[in-house]
């Protein structure tokens, strides 16, 4: 036969190993019409420069030794994946997936799937063989029912292996993919329509338009132990009975334009709002302080322990948080730690506290024991009787501070009447103009609560002064 | 300038001062603020990010940008970078540059949330399959989440070698002061390797596959030198270490801890110092071998050895010489299990 020499090749395949024109595909086999379709249109569009093929595993798992184009081989299955990353941070290549029926639809269908679903702006050709090429000719998802293959020696049997895969049809039921067609190369009048198909694909690439999914028919002679005639009527007889050929989606027209991501700020600004000017550190010497903070999620636990760490961070110190997190925190209780020290600090964690918050029972009832011999120990009187319980050796305060906020109108605060607490009580050693920074530094992202909080915080002290012993 | 952030946010700082370009990520605690917060950052500076659908697919993403020679990165937990072990190869085999974020839980299988250093054989010894080795930068604080962020990139791009960042729960949720680098990163040259849809760069490859074993030995023996050249960049810090007759050793959270305990004891009169591994591949050997001569070294981790054995590696010492102070299944160290295990050993 006169073929026509293929364009878009290299003109010798080098990386073959072995300097000739040969392909290493079996007589036959459908892959390499396939990879000349594609390659002429390539070609015709004056799209190699800008093309990149991502290679699969399978046996085109070479077809990097002929397509004259950018060449990335992928993992088996992972072709999607690597399209879809190449489509995103190369916007305007044209990125081409080629993928056989065990890298599509097995292994790798759930990707495949993904990928289509979110519309990325890649062409996938997927080879249908009914079977593991490279492998020896195993079961795959298209496999007909009967078919005899290394791992259905007796024939796919529907009780055992299910049925085939219909891959064109599941992705015909999504959204966003603007081309969907599954044709053939087991005659000449279905390789025409498959370069009509291929030819499609490419142009919706290079005009942005979207996902493209081209699912080919392909005889596979040697794992069907048939010639090359019998391999392309096994296609055409009953693959295409499993799988008919058609067009199942042309949205070229209609399909809408491609969206592209663009800066609404610069790395100097990202981070400008949150950030200051490192202070100097303080002038006297300052003893570390291990905080912890308890007690309810929802009581602002949390932010109560990040404002007194931002206030030591104010004040020139080094500085960490360290809340409890996961199932913890939405089981109902939440707590952290925070210390404040003027050396880089070790662990973020205590096992014994020079200042404990507790704003619960079950807080008080789990740490209270654990405060360091003349540390503090502060409670919200929510916390009920303590006589039984109060610890020898350490001071203890208990504050309504659930109830105060409430009087002084605002329920949510009674983080800001602890933290006033703390401020009084010289508990963390912090000063109060770190104190209340850092207090407004809590509602930065809210600052009409500023002010609201601000005067929490002094009727809070002003309560402290006349109710808790000079 | 500084902020106070997560370790967790702090990654994200560092990958968008070294020119990320996009960000590929799923969900799992306790990495998830790391995705969350490039959800946001990277779109507002026009970059990319993509939830994936599952980790095998994230590191797949990262290993497509990554052969465009974009700078691309992900982060996940446990049971995320076991599912991304193949991929690591794959960037591995291919010669791609890439960060990859662990920030350890507890394991194995589903585990628990809370913090571990379990990983530490899979991130240091390969973890996928083949003769290769990610670099391992373990952070020990949030400063650092940000600053070896960058350095990651800067490694890998110039080893062409995926880096891995083994963080910790503690490290990653922990809330630090963080100066913020001054400037972004300069952008790598990749034109003579990667395929970015150019002229310059059709001719390009990228693969893993040497069908020919002799060119796959070849390549082999290539990937091992590159490894060995790596030792040009280990890094690790000493505290308190030049008068010390007992040195603890451990990476991350636990040298933290470790150090807390250094600090106690000095206050008792005891000559305590810390070796804290920065790079766990390559590992600071040469550096603990000087130090541990004629001193007790002993162990720190949250996990049942394995740093450890390894310690026992570098020195070329039986394990037994090195005592293991550790906890497993998300249970923290305490400053004075240390103590206590220091004071023992010193009896
Ligand atoms: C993770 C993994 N599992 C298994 C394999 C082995 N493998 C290579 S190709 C292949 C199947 C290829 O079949 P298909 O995708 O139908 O392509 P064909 O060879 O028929 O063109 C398999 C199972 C692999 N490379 N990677």
């Amino acid at each position: 036969m006169n073929i026509k020499k293929a364009v878009g090749f290299y003109e010798t395949f080098e990386r073959s190993g072995s300097p000739s024109r040969d392909t290493h595909y079996c007589a036959g086999c459908g892959h390499g019409i396939i990879h000349k379709l594609i390659c002429e249109a390539l070609v015709d569009f004056g799209l190699q420069d800008q093309t990149i093929m991502v290679n699969p595993i399978g046996c085109s798992v070479f077809g990097y030794y002929y397509w004259d184009v950018g060449n990335i081989g992928a993992a088996h299955g992972r072709a999607p994946s690597v399209a879809t990353a190449l489509a995103r941070t190369l916007p305007g290549k044209t990125i081409l997936a080629y993928q056989g029926d065990g890298d599509l639809a097995a292994i790798g269908f759930n990707a495949t799937y993904q990928a289509a679903s979110r519309g990325e702006h890649f062409a996938t050709f997927f080879v249908n063989n009914a079977t593991y090429g490279m492998t020896g000719g195993q079961l795959a998802p298209t496999s007909l029912v009967g078919q005899n293959t290394a791992t259905s020696p007796g024939g796919r049997n529907p009780a055992f292996e299910g049925y085939p895969l219909h891959i064109c049809e599941t992705l015909n039921q999504l959204k966003a993919p603007v081309y969907i067609e599954r044709c053939s190369v087991a005659d000449s009048k279905r390789i025409m329509q498959t370069r009509r198909a291929i030819r499609k694909a490419i142009e919706i690439q290079r005009d942005y338009k979207g996902y493209a999914f081209i699912e080919i028919l392909s005889p596979c002679p040697t794992n069907l132990r048939a010639n090359a005639v019998e391999a392309a009527r096994f296609v055409t007889e009953q693959m295409e009975l499993e799988f008919p050929l058609g067009c199942f989606r042309d949205n070229t027209a209609d399909a809408a334009p491609r969206v592209l991501r663009s800066a609404t700020t610069n790395l100097h600004d990202l981070y400008a709002t949150n950030a200051i000017t490192a202070p100097p550190p303080p002038a006297t010497k300052f003893v570390e302080k291990r905080m912890k903070f308890s007690g309810w999620g929802g009581q602002g636990i949390l932010s109560l322990g990040i404002a007194m760490a931002e206030a030591g961070r104010f004040a020139g110190l080094h500085s960490s948080w360290f809340p409890s997190y996961g199932p913890e925190q939405r089981g109902g209780s939440a707590s952290c730690t925070v210390v404040v020290s003027d050396k880089p600090i070790g662990s973020p964690d205590t096992t014994e506290p020079d200042v404990l918050v507790c704003m619960n029972r079950p807080a008080f009832e789990r740490f209270a024991s654990t405060v360091r011999p003349g540390g503090h120990l502060v409670c919200d009187a929510l916390i009920g009787d303590t006589t039984d319980n109060a610890p020898a050796g350490i001071r203890m305060t208990i504050v309504p501070a659930t109830k105060l906020a409430a009087d002084f109108g605002v329920p949510q605060a009674a983080n800001t009447v602890m933290l006033a607490v703390l401020n009084h009580l010289k508990a963390s050693g912090i000063p109060k103009e770190q104190m209340l920074a850092a207090l407004d530094a809590s509602f930065a992202k809210k600052p009409k609560l500023i002010p609201i909080n601000r005067r929490i915080f002094d009727q809070a002290t002003t309560w402290c002064e006349e109710n808790l012993p000079k | 300038m500084t902020i106070f952030v997560k370790g967790n946010e702090a990654v994200v700082v560092g990958a968008l001062f070294a020119g990320c370009d996009a960000f590929f990520g799923y969900p799992i605690t306790p990495a998830s603020e790391i995705t969350h917060a490039a959800s946001s950052q990277f779109p507002a500076l026009g970059r990319e990010f993509l939830q994936a659908e599952c980790e095998t697919s994230a590191i797949n993403m990262v290993y497509g940008a990554a052969s465009a020679g974009k700078l691309a990165m992900t982060a996940t937990s446990g049971p995320g970078m076991s599912l991304m072990q193949e991929g690591l190869s794959y960037m591995a085999g291919a010669e791609l540059p890439g960060v990859i974020v662990n920030i350890q839980r507890a394991g194995p299988g589903l585990g628990n949330v809370y913090p571990e250093q379990s990983d530490y054989n899979q991130s240091v010894k390969g973890g996928g399959h083949g003769n290769y080795h990610s670099m391992v930068l373990a952070p020990g604080n949030v400063q650092e989440m940000c600053d070896l962020t960058i350095r990651a990139f800067e490694i890998a791009f110039r080893y062409r070698n995926p880096v891995i960042i083994l963080g910790d729960a503690v490290l990653g949720q922990m809330m630090e002061t963080l100066t913020l680098p001054d400037q972004e990163s300069p952008r790598p040259d990749t034109i003579a390797w990667a395929v970015a849809g150019t002229a310059a760069t059709r001719k390009n490859l990228i693969t893993s596959i040497f069908l020919n074993a002799p060119l796959q030995e070849e390549h082999n023996i290539h990937l091992q030198q590159k490894y060995a050249a790596m030792t040009d960049d280990v890094m690790y810090e000493e505290y308190m270490v030049d008068d010390a007759t007992i040195i603890l050793t451990g990476y991350g959270i636990s040298s933290r801890i470790a150090r807390s305990a250094v600090d106690e004891l000095r206050q008792r009169g005891m000559r305590v110092g810390l070796f804290r591994p920065i790079t766990l591949f390559p590992f600071p050997t040469q550096a603990l071998q000087r130090l541990a001569k004629d001193r007790t070294v002993m162990a720190v981790e949250l996990s049942n050895g394995q740093f450890r054995d390894d310690v026992a590696f570098h020195l070329g010492c039986p394990i037994a010489n090195i005592p293991l102070i550790n906890r497993m299944g998300g249970m923290l160290i305490t400053v004075e299990q240390v103590i206590e295990a220091v004071l023992t050993a010193n009896k």
